[in-house]
């Protein structure tokens, strides 16, 4: 248990150290797709995100000044957002399989899900 | 490749939506029967690791740049089904909280990010798996190769998108040809960084790597029928 612990913690630490520390350095270059629809006459139709106004939008903390700390939160708060979304989603989805395995005679369980 | 709204008409950006939300129907079912004690709690690690790494561009020459996909990567370490889930839930944050994606064009970025790399990756990882040795530089080198494609592999079907639906008239030869290209720079990348990845923790924790499982049979929990 302990030796998965680690493990957790220590990739944990890598990917908070990515989008927390090294994001800052990362390429300001247009990406393949946006660099393809200048070239090929298509980026203009692109529009605004409905969540273009939300306080995290383009990876940077509204009202923090400094770009290295504005980037470096975002990432922070980002990792930590996906890690309990996914965690709780995979924790219940094993659940209900663990669940199914169990005991297949009874559909009760079975809810109308997507 | 994060499609942003207005790239794609409104009637494709509905018809992915469809396809995404069946494909993710699919891998939320699929994923019962990878999910286990080893590959739960691995895949929370997974998609916030995907997430870190996806903000990471780096450059490929020509004044553009790329990022990690990270479906062969998710799938190589948690499965195909899970690792969709794990790819499709960055996504969603992405889109929601920084923007990055556009909201309507989130099943297009589903399908050509999270399910065309993870199960396009995976057939071409399990393909290579089964004629090349069973070892650890076989392993590596089917991961290797199944990132390398799953990226342009993502290209061609947004180009096919576009072609059904491109919001406007453009040469659609250049298109296919600039996408490719940029995008076969972008695998290389994607490559290494799924070997470096897949290597490293095959080298610390191999009994977590689902895609390594028939190599480390003396590594996994013998569950012996008649003690239990």
């Amino acid at each position: 248990m302990s030796h998965n612990r680690v493990f957790f913690l220590f990739g944990l630490g890598v990917a908070l150290l990515v989008a927390g520390v090294a994001s800052y350095y990362a390429s300001s270059a247009p990406d393949g797709l946006e660099y393809t629809a200048e070239d090929t006459g298509f980026l203009d139709s692109a529009r605004d995100s409905a969540t273009a106004g939300s306080p995290f939008a383009d990876y940077a903390v509204s009202g923090v000044d400094s770009e290295r700390l504005s980037v470096g939160f975002a990432g922070l708060i980002g990792v930590l957002v996906v890690l309990v979304i996914a965690s709780l989603l995979t924790t219940v989805l094993k659940r209900r399989g663990a669940g199914r395995d169990a005991d297949h005679s009874t559909p009760a369980g079975s809810s109308p899900d997507a | 490749m994060h499609v942003p709204d207005g790239f794609l008409t409104a009637p494709v950006s509905v018809a992915t939506g469809v396809v995404a939300a069946a494909g993710v129907a699919m891998a939320i079912r699929g994923s019962r029967s990878e999910l286990d004690e080893k590959t739960a709690p691995m895949a929370g690690l997974v998609a916030a690791f995907i997430f870190a790494t996806q903000m990471i561009n780096f450059p490929v020459g020509a004044g553009t740049s790329g990022h990690l996909m990270g479906g062969v990567l998710a799938a190589i370490l948690v499965g195909p089904y899970t690792g969709a889930l794990c790819v499709t839930v960055v996504l969603i944050v992405q889109g929601l909280l920084f923007a990055d994606g556009g909201l309507t064009a989130l099943g297009t970025n589903i399908v050509l990010i999270s399910l065309v790399t993870t199960f396009g990756g995976w057939a071409i990882f399990r393909g290579l798996v089964l004629v090349l040795p069973k070892n650890r530089g076989g392993l590596l080198t089917s991961g290797g190769v199944a990132a390398l494609f799953s990226v342009p592999l993502a290209a061609l079907v947004f180009v096919f998108l576009y072609v059904v639906g491109g919001a406007v008239d453009i040469d659609l030869g250049a298109l296919t040809a600039t996408m490719l290209g940029v995008h076969v720079l972008i695998g290389i990348g994607e490559a290494l960084i799924t070997v470096a990845v897949v290597s490293a923790v095959l080298s610390a924790r191999p009994d977590l790597v689902y895609g390594a499982r028939h190599l480390t049979p003396e590594l996994s929990v013998r569950t012996p029928k008649a003690v239990s």
